[in-house]
């Protein structure tokens, strides 16, 4: 049985119901992410998990008890807020040390619990200073030990990193993760940074307006996207719009060429327009670029992004991009250059609405 | 430009004519109770008076009391309208103004007409209850300015946030507004108390028609009946209102809070 087991939680604002009869279990020590743009319904849940807001309907349940009766206060859960949250009239030590201090435990205890914590985190010689004297990466670290001292049952991250500069994110979800890890506490981490999610994630739930569109692993939801929302929403993919030509057969038209998918296209008929999916880094332009397929086009733009060169190229109606390494030594393709795309016909997925 | 600049000047030095030259002048004055030459008499024999002590002191108390009783009630009512009804916040501010569009003196009519000692509650029937009367209708005149002291420096931390993460911390609510909220938004309840102080320290009306033996009255009484010692009285209130305002500014600047580093 899982440990955290949400059981068709719904959550109506009004005559608005932004989480739609949300299923899921997540196993003990598993950190899951809940992946989704700004109002998908995604921190609505986390926030129903640790108490602040009320299901409409369905159950949570965590480590086989029924929390719809708790209050915040009584549900063991650790949190850390995008605002980092931390009590502006105390210094790190007593800011990490508040939930111990509530919990009635002894000075002794709380000294030690506080040390060890800050040691995870890795700012034992700040303990002196108060939040404004902090970095925002320093300040969520304190958050998280905060949230961690009280060796919570569930550990909820609500868009921890969204206040930080770029490298801070990096360094700091790897910390988290590895914190994670390290005391195989149970996770559950909201972010609408797809990146975010694909690096530190167990699983990863797609949400999109209140419902769970995938949830799987950060592989499964990259490389075989169940419908269109995720298929956009993480990572770049192009979508080309196809005719099936023989379902059977799973032959397709792209832009008047007949591509074989190679295996039959179950659920349309000849004629259906079909939507497909691919990603940027599975087409190459190279004469010895490997792959089965072949689609003739023209470059409409380069950028130049750093470890790759991201290419545009007008395949019939369809504009499909495509990365390659960058090589000091290579010449980018320019705005006009006739070429031929090659791919493996298996990379390109059937997006089902 | 630069005539532009002139005329803004000119402006200022009018304006801060028209307040410092009577202040200036009453300063002088009360330096001339003895003949002939500047002195501390008139101060000397304020403060020599039994009655300026025990008004002074009275004054201070209620002050006090205003301030704490004051604290009880603005604080939560600031901190729950926040975080649990947003919504209701236009009517608390629309209530909280109410005294400075109230003359005081309908509001005192209005209390010795609810509370006189033939009503249910008699509170000006006795000492004790007409100080409690006088305090509470302080703390009415005292709640525009509390509430609002209150309710910036509440807004200045993130209360949702800060009670939320120590409700996740297994902090009850006594808990919660005690150690996380209260002392963060205390440079506003200090700017808040100095306010108070100020008023109760020169409020007439409500205390005259009350009979209770405040500062307020006691300058009136100096006023009609003497020369040189109402106007070392002025000096006096004025000191105090500027050292109140003084340790207002003191107090906001040594707020733990400031904006986060990213």
């Amino acid at each position: 049985m899982a440990f955290l087991t949400l059981t068709n939680i719904q959550k109506s604002f009004g005559p608005v119901q932004v989480v739609h009869n949300f299923d899921m279990g997540i196993d003990k020590g598993e950190f899951v992410s809940f992946l989704g743009p700004s109002g998908c319904g995604k921190t609505t849940i986390l926030r129903m998990i640790a108490g602040f807001e009320t299901p409409s309907g369905g159950s949570i349940l965590i480590n086989g008890k029924d929390q719809g009766a708790l209050k915040p206060n009584q549900r063991n859960i650790g949190m850390v807020f995008q605002a980092y949250a931390l009590f502006p009239n105390m210094n790190v030590h007593d800011n990490v040390a508040f939930g111990l201090k509530v919990a009635g435990a002894t000075k002794a205890e709380i000294d030690q619990r506080v040390k060890q914590m800050l040691g995870l985190i890795k700012l034992e010689h700040l303990a002196d200073r108060y939040p404004y004297q902090l970095s925002g990466g320093q300040q969520q670290r304190v958050a998280l030990a905060r949230a961690l001292a009280v060796k919570p049952q569930v550990l909820l991250l609500d868009e921890p990193l969204s206040a930080l500069d770029a490298k801070i994110r990096i360094s700091l979800r790897e910390e988290i993760r590895q914190i994670q890890q390290q005391l195989g506490i149970t996770t559950v981490f909201v972010t609408h940074d797809q990146e975010e999610a694909l690096s530190i994630s167990d699983r990863i739930v797609v949400m999109n307006a209140g419902r769970a569109d995938q949830i799987g692993t950060p592989f499964e939801i990259y490389n075989t996207p169940a419908t269109r929302f995720v298929a956009s929403f993480v990572g770049t993919l192009n979508i080309i719009e196809g005719k099936v030509a023989d379902p059977a057969a799973g032959a397709v038209t792209i832009g008047g060429q007949r591509i074989s998918l190679k295996e039959p296209i179950a659920g349309f008929k000849g004629g259906d327009s079909i939507s497909l999916a691919l990603r940027p880094e599975a087409g190459s332009i190279a004469e010895n670029g490997r792959g089965d397929t072949a689609l003739p086009g023209e470059v409409v733009s380069t950028s130049f992004l750093g470890s790759v060169i991201r290419t545009k190229l007008r395949v019939g109606s369809d504009i499909i991009s495509f990365d390659m390494f960058n090589n000091p030594g290579m010449t980018p393709p320019v705005a006009g250059d006739n070429v031929t795309l090659r791919f493996a016909a298996k990379d390109l997925l059937v997006i089902r609405e | 430009m630069k005539a532009r600049r002139i005329g803004a000047w000119i402006a200022i030095a009018i304006g801060a004519s028209y307040f410092i030259i009577p202040l200036l002048g009453t300063l002088e004055f009360s330096l001339r109770m003895r003949r002939g030459a500047y002195s501390f008499d008139a101060y000397r024999s304020v403060f020599a008076d039994i009655q300026f002590r025990e008004t002074f002191g009275y004054s201070m108390l209620m002050a006090l009391l205003t301030i704490v009783f004051g604290m009880l009630l603005v604080v939560p009512t600031a901190y729950w309208v926040r975080l649990r009804l947003p919504q209701v916040r236009p009517i608390v501010e629309f209530i909280t103004l109410l005294p400075l569009v109230i003359p005081a003196i309908v509001i005192v009519f209005g209390y010795l007409r609810l509370y006189n000692s033939s009503s249910v509650l008699p509170l000006t029937g006795s000492t004790s209850g007409t100080n409690a009367l006088l305090m509470f209708s302080y703390m009415t005149l005292s709640l525009p300015y509390m509430y609002r002291a209150v309710d910036t420096a509440m807004r200045a931390i993130d209360v949702r946030t800060l009670t939320e993460a120590a409700e996740s911390l297994g902090a009850r609510w006594p808990t919660i507004l005690f150690r996380c909220i209260f002392p963060n938004v205390m440079s506003g309840v200090l700017s808040g108390a100095f306010i108070t102080l100020a008023i109760v320290m020169g409020e007439f009306t409500m205390a005259a028609l009350l009979n209770r033996p405040a500062f307020g009255p006691y300058l009136q009484l100096v006023g009609a009946n003497k020369a040189y010692e109402p106007s070392a009285l002025a000096v006096i209130a004025f000191a105090i209102t500027w050292l109140s305002m003084g340790l207002i500014q003191l107090v906001s600047r040594f707020q733990k809070s400031a904006p986060a580093k990213a």
